[in-house]
């Protein structure tokens, strides 16, 4: 399992892997924000944790349709699935690889874009620990839409179709934490209820993707 | 020689053959189609033309007649996919899959007339089209997840893989539609009325206009199962075309 | 460690191709799979290896000992050679891979980065990777492809060493690789279609 995630993160950092395609979307969504919405400071700053977290969502969302497709080309897959880890464990590290490349650096860099929006003071923390919280969950679900779509021509535009409705509780709790934090009010149940999704897709969701991956490699 | 509970079983999954399943859906479906309309025909004229005005929203609200029964069915249709979908991924029956496909395209129509008639009605009553109402919002999602499992089914050629997959994705999506579900609810408490029906007395819609309603949904009952045994037939004959096609093929290729 | 395969019959795209195969596979014999393109030689092998369930009949002997090579490797671009085989070395729980370059002759190649080889090479360390999978029965399709002379005789010389340890194999070629082996036809096994009349679940 080890061996497979330093594959994974090798091939995302060496030349053509995608690294930082994830994070430079990110910025320029958030700086295109004040273009379409105005300069005003204050409306920045009501409506940046909702922006920062939508940024990030798309951000992940851009990165999934490599996730599986280019090990499902090359065969890679194939032999994965002969191979003596459990589908199930493939899935969870790709889901893995794919969070420490594209969920973790939008973590990091969602603060330092929230001063770009005027995100009032509070909120830092409340954006960082809602998206670290989260983000985990964007990416299994993205893998299991990506395990879905992985045999397909042109499975990114479906995958999209596919992953956005499922990414709609994540989005309304981790957003509902940051925007709370923002403004000073209690975040303690959207912060549980994100953790309890987490938590439940992480656990459940890899099952799922296995399953749908065995259909596909049939 | 009685009747034991697995030959009741074995009668009940007879159905699931396509041969017996069309020859007694096509004797059903004439009578259905006459049953749907005369409901619906009853059901709506009755509520649109001899019941009073509510003292309160005046004849708008005689939209519920088709508001209710459409949002009912949206709801429903998801759920009769979802179990078909499950009887698929465990008795590997085509009729159950090919019916869940049928199903889907019924059910965004009902989730369609569901938010049209929903826009329509909020209009008079909130002074605008569109609110981010719990139930509202809820739908919109729900119209989401059925344009993305009609979207996987016409992606996959391979039609035992489509039906797999779907199959997996309507249970996934269940679990999100219904935290979706809870979601929205934590996330905007609403303008929207109570449920319309509910076995709680106090708070249900008058008898007046209750009665004209359980018509009109009876109506609406009768055409989904008419339209989804009429679609799965049609789906029947498109899956078997296909596999002679297909087997067609396999025989040219031996012949080379 | 023996293979045994009764009354198999295999489908693809829901169609049945093969019916009625049975075989043993020995250990440290090889056995060569013939037949016409399109025959479902590939189908056979996927559904040996686990990849896709069977429709009847029992493959037993199987479950985590097959080394599988499809049509194409597994191979990274990106990845030096030694970096692809000391990955599938790790996946598979073994360690050493300098055997399996000097069987097909990749020491040279070994700092090289894959997407940088010519096919033949990549095939070779696509070969190669079966050795490092420690698994006692190799399954290869078409494993000559884009092959040279020289390096078909390096395959043919890494099989007969895996037979001589013990190992197995079962090749779907079309070349005489110069081994000891039975061959297997499978075109007498093609499966007749199904009687039109029987409408059933399978709509066949």
């Amino acid at each position: 399992m080890i061996a497979l995630l330093l594959r994974d993160l090798r091939l995302a950092f060496r030349a053509g892997g995608g690294f930082g395609l994830g994070l430079a979307f990110f910025l320029i969504v958030t700086v295109l924000v004040p273009f379409s919405v105005g300069p005003q400071s204050d409306l920045l700053a009501t409506i940046a944790p909702g922006v920062l977290w939508l940024g990030a969502l798309l951000a992940c969302l851009l990165s999934l349709d490599r996730l599986l497709a280019l090990d499902w080309e090359d065969g890679s897959l194939d032999l994965l699935a002969t191979a003596p880890l459990p589908l199930e464990a493939t899935v969870s590290v790709k889901a893995l690889a794919h969070w420490i490349t594209t969920g973790l650096p939008l973590v990091l860099a969602a603060p330092v874009l929230g001063v770009l929006l005027n995100l009032p003071g509070p909120g830092f923390s409340w954006l960082l620990v809602s998206l670290l919280l989260g983000t985990p969950a964007l990416s299994v679900i993205g893998t299991f839409g990506a395990a879905l779509t992985v045999g397909l021509k042109r499975g990114g535009l479906l995958l999209s179709l596919l992953v956005l409705p499922l990414y709609v509780p994540t989005l309304i709790f981790g957003a509902e934490v940051a925007r709370r934090g923002a403004v000073g009010m209690e975040t303690s149940t959207p912060l549980l209820l994100l953790a309890g999704i987490t938590a439940g897709a992480v656990a459940l969701l890899p099952f799922a993707s296995a399953a749908v991956l065995r259909v596909n490699l049939r | 020689m009685p009747m034991s509970r697995t030959d009741k079983a074995n009668t009940f999954w007879s159905y699931a053959n396509p041969k017996k399943f069309l020859a007694t859906t096509e004797r059903m479906l004439p009578v259905l189609w006459v049953l749907a309309f005369a409901c619906l025909a009853i059901g709506l004229v009755w509520g649109f033309f001899f019941t009073p005005d509510d003292y309160r929203q005046g004849s708008t609200v005689k939209i519920i007649y088709l508001h209710v029964p459409s949002a009912l069915m949206a709801i429903n249709t998801w759920l009769m996919m979802l179990v078909t979908s499950l009887i698929w991924l465990i008795r590997r029956h085509h009729v159950s899959a090919l019916a869940a496909r049928a199903a889907a395209p019924v059910g965004i129509a009902f989730t369609l007339i569901a938010l049209v008639t929903g826009a329509i009605w909020g209009q008079p009553m909130w002074g605008t089209w569109w609110a981010w109402d719990p139930r509202l919002t809820s739908f919109l999602i729900l119209f989401l997840f059925y344009l993305g499992y009609v979207a996987l089914w016409e992606a996959i050629d391979d039609p035992d893989t489509a039906a797999d997959l779907t199959s997996v994705l309507c249970l996934v999506g269940s679990v999100f539609a219904l935290l979706s579900r809870y979601a929205v609810n934590f996330w905007n408490q609403g303008l929207h009325q109570g449920a319309s029906l509910s076995l709680d007395k106090e708070t249900n819609v008058a008898d007046v206009f209750y009665q004209p309603l359980l018509v009109a949904i009876a109506g609406f009952v009768l055409l989904f199962v008419a339209l989804v045994f009429y679609r799965t037939g049609t789906e029947i004959r498109a899956r078997r075309i296909k596999a002679l096609l297909a087997r067609e093929r396999a025989q040219e290729g031996m012949g080379r | 460690m023996t293979l045994t395969v009764s009354d198999l019959s295999i489908a693809r795209g829901g169609l049945p191709v093969l019916e009625g195969l049975s075989f043993v596979l020995e250990p440290g014999r090889a056995l060569i799979l013939r037949g016409p393109n399109g025959i479902g030689k590939t189908t056979l092998l996927r559904t040996l290896a686990g990849l896709q369930p069977a429709l009847t009949g029992r493959i037993e002997g199987a479950e985590d000992r097959i080394a599988y090579a499809a049509h194409s490797d597994g191979i990274k671009p990106t990845l030096s050679v030694t970096e692809n085989l000391a990955f599938w070395a790790s996946v598979f729980g073994t360690r050493d891979i300098a055997p399996a370059l000097d069987a097909f002759a990749l020491n040279d190649l070994a700092g090289r980065f894959a997407g940088n080889l010519s096919a033949g090479q990549k095939r070779r360390l696509g070969l190669a990777r079966m050795l490092v999978t420690g698994r006692p029965i190799w399954m290869l399709d078409e494993p000559t492809v884009s092959l040279d002379r020289d390096a078909v005789a390096l395959f043919a010389d890494a099989v007969r060493a895996h037979l001589g340890q013990g190992g197995s194999a079962l090749i779907a070629t079309h070349i005489d690789l110069g081994l000891e082996a039975e061959v297997l036809e499978v075109g007498p096994y093609k499966a007749a279609p199904p009687p039109l009349d029987d409408f059933d679940g399978g709509f066949l």
